[in-house]
């Protein structure tokens, strides 16, 4: 199986490689069209800021070749954002594979809880859909770092409750996108990424 | 619902882990990867790697340590210790840190706050603070490892550093650390109150008990702790089945 991580300036991609070694499986971290269109699997990952990351993808054509790739495909993070229609983070508009958008938390400054913006941490997932999750429990933990989060809608196929509740992951066709990181999500994540394998 | 955090902190010099007191009688504590690996085994929600050397070859040996923790532990850790550059923090991301750390450095050019997040994004640059508190009852900031006080209240300093972009606070009181009489209450409420970013309590959890004070009292979003864990005095799962019971939502 050829596993592609595609390389584009939206840190943590060491992460994801390593995470993925640790699991035993190679991958192959490269922006060349040919590359990534002949792949089985191809990770997109991401952190970041989203309109630096599109401009980015926009210059070298890797936002069309991402839109049009039709093996299944991870988004992490940044990368399931900007699957998204639109990015309220500097007002960006983003691949448009889901419909829903992003947008900033905004918690209420007067609410006792006092939730702080990023959200850094564990942070439960449930409602779980499709064989990505297959074998994991409702309210598994997994680690999120994030100040924006896409909506909930008809692609929500884990949901994550902060501020409100929100998309923990997406699904539609080919491509999945997740909010947290599976690569820093202990067992839980690793068992993810395995799942994606196995698709 | 987001948990509260349980960080081991793990002091680095050459590579090793140390252990020591008020960096006394310092002696080596094994490969912080193993050490690491345990931790995070036994449920640690994140490491943080401080390293203490002082070595112009620092550099080198830190990345490439970086590089093999890594590659073996599966969650975030933050690494710390001398990073004053935007270049160094690209060299410690790109071989796979998740979050960095800044204390003296960023104090003395709070615009380096401000590049590394627009650079590498808020979410993975961490200020550190160590702070006293002084006979007039102001908490005041202090630099290169609590050697040199400045006049700059500790409040004053988080505020700023937020505005420039730091996206956690790990906050040290120096009246406390080493003390195991317990976390910084007040200081640590002040901060947890006033930013809008996470807070790291550090310094003076001896008892279990502590963890449930600073987590409740002082509304830390993140506890760290070095001595204890490392001469196992508190163990990880004891200490998160204990906070558990008591009501405070855990990692389990």
């Amino acid at each position: 199986m050829k596993l592609v991580i595609i390389k584009y300036n939206a840190g943590n991609i060491q992460s994801v490689l390593f995470a993925l070694e640790r699991i035993g499986v190679e991958a192959l971290v490269t922006d060349d069209e040919v590359l990534i269109k002949s792949a089985d699997k191809v990770i997109f990952p991401g952190v970041g800021e989203a309109s630096t990351a599109m401009n980015y993808l926009k210059e070298r054509g890797l936002d069309n070749l991402i839109k049009g790739l039709t093996q299944p495909v991870l988004g992490i993070c940044l990368g399931m954002q900007l699957m998204c229609a639109y990015s309220e983070e500097n007002q960006t508009k983003c691949l448009g594979i889901f419909d829903e958008q992003v947008k900033k938390f905004n918690p209420d400054p007067q609410s006792q809880q006092h939730l702080k913006v990023p959200q850094i941490g564990w942070n439960t997932i449930y409602s779980l859909k499709t064989p990505l999750f297959t074998g994991l429990l409702n309210n598994s933990y997994c680690y999120f770092v994030h100040g924006y989060y896409a909506s909930k809608g008809e692609h929500t196929i884990a949901t994550t409750d902060y501020v409100l509740p929100y998309s923990a992951a997406l699904h539609k066709n080919n491509f999945y996108g997740v909010q947290f990181h599976p690569e820093k999500s202990a067992a839980i994540g690793e068992q993810i990424l395995k799942n994606f394998i196995n698709l | 619902m987001l948990t509260k955090r349980i960080i081991p902190c793990l002091d680095i010099r050459d590579g090793r882990t140390v252990k020591g007191v008020n960096f006394e009688n310092i002696r080596d504590a094994g490969d912080p990867v193993e050490l690491g690996a345990l931790y995070a085994a036994q449920g640690a929600d994140e490491l943080v790697f401080l390293d203490i050397t002082a070595t112009i070859e620092k550099r080198k040996t830190l990345s490439e340590l970086v590089n093999r923790i890594s590659h073996h532990i599966n969650i975030p850790f933050t690494v710390g210790g001398g990073i004053s550059s935007v270049e160094d923090v690209s060299i410690l991301l790109q071989n796979g840190a998740d979050k960095i750390s800044v204390n003296t450095s960023a104090f003395k050019n709070a615009q380096l706050i401000n590049q590394l997040a627009k650079e590498f994004g808020s979410q993975c640059v961490v200020l550190a603070i160590d702070t006293k508190l002084e006979a007039d009852g102001n908490w005041y900031v202090y630099l290169n490892g609590g050697r040199v006080k400045t006049d700059t209240k500790c409040v004053d300093w988080a505020k700023q550093a937020v505005d420039l972009g730091v996206g956690e606070i790990l906050l040290t009181s120096m009246n406390h650390d080493g003390t195991k009489q317990g976390f910084a209450l007040d200081i640590t409420a002040t901060l947890a109150e006033q930013l809008p970013v996470p807070v790291i309590a550090s310094g003076g959890g001896g008892k279990m008990d502590h963890f449930v004070d600073v987590f409740e009292i002082a509304k830390a979003d993140a506890a760290l702790a070095a001595s204890i864990f490392h001469f196992k005095e508190i163990g990880i799962p004891d200490l998160k089945q204990y906070l558990n019971e008591k009501g405070i939502v855990v990692r389990i």
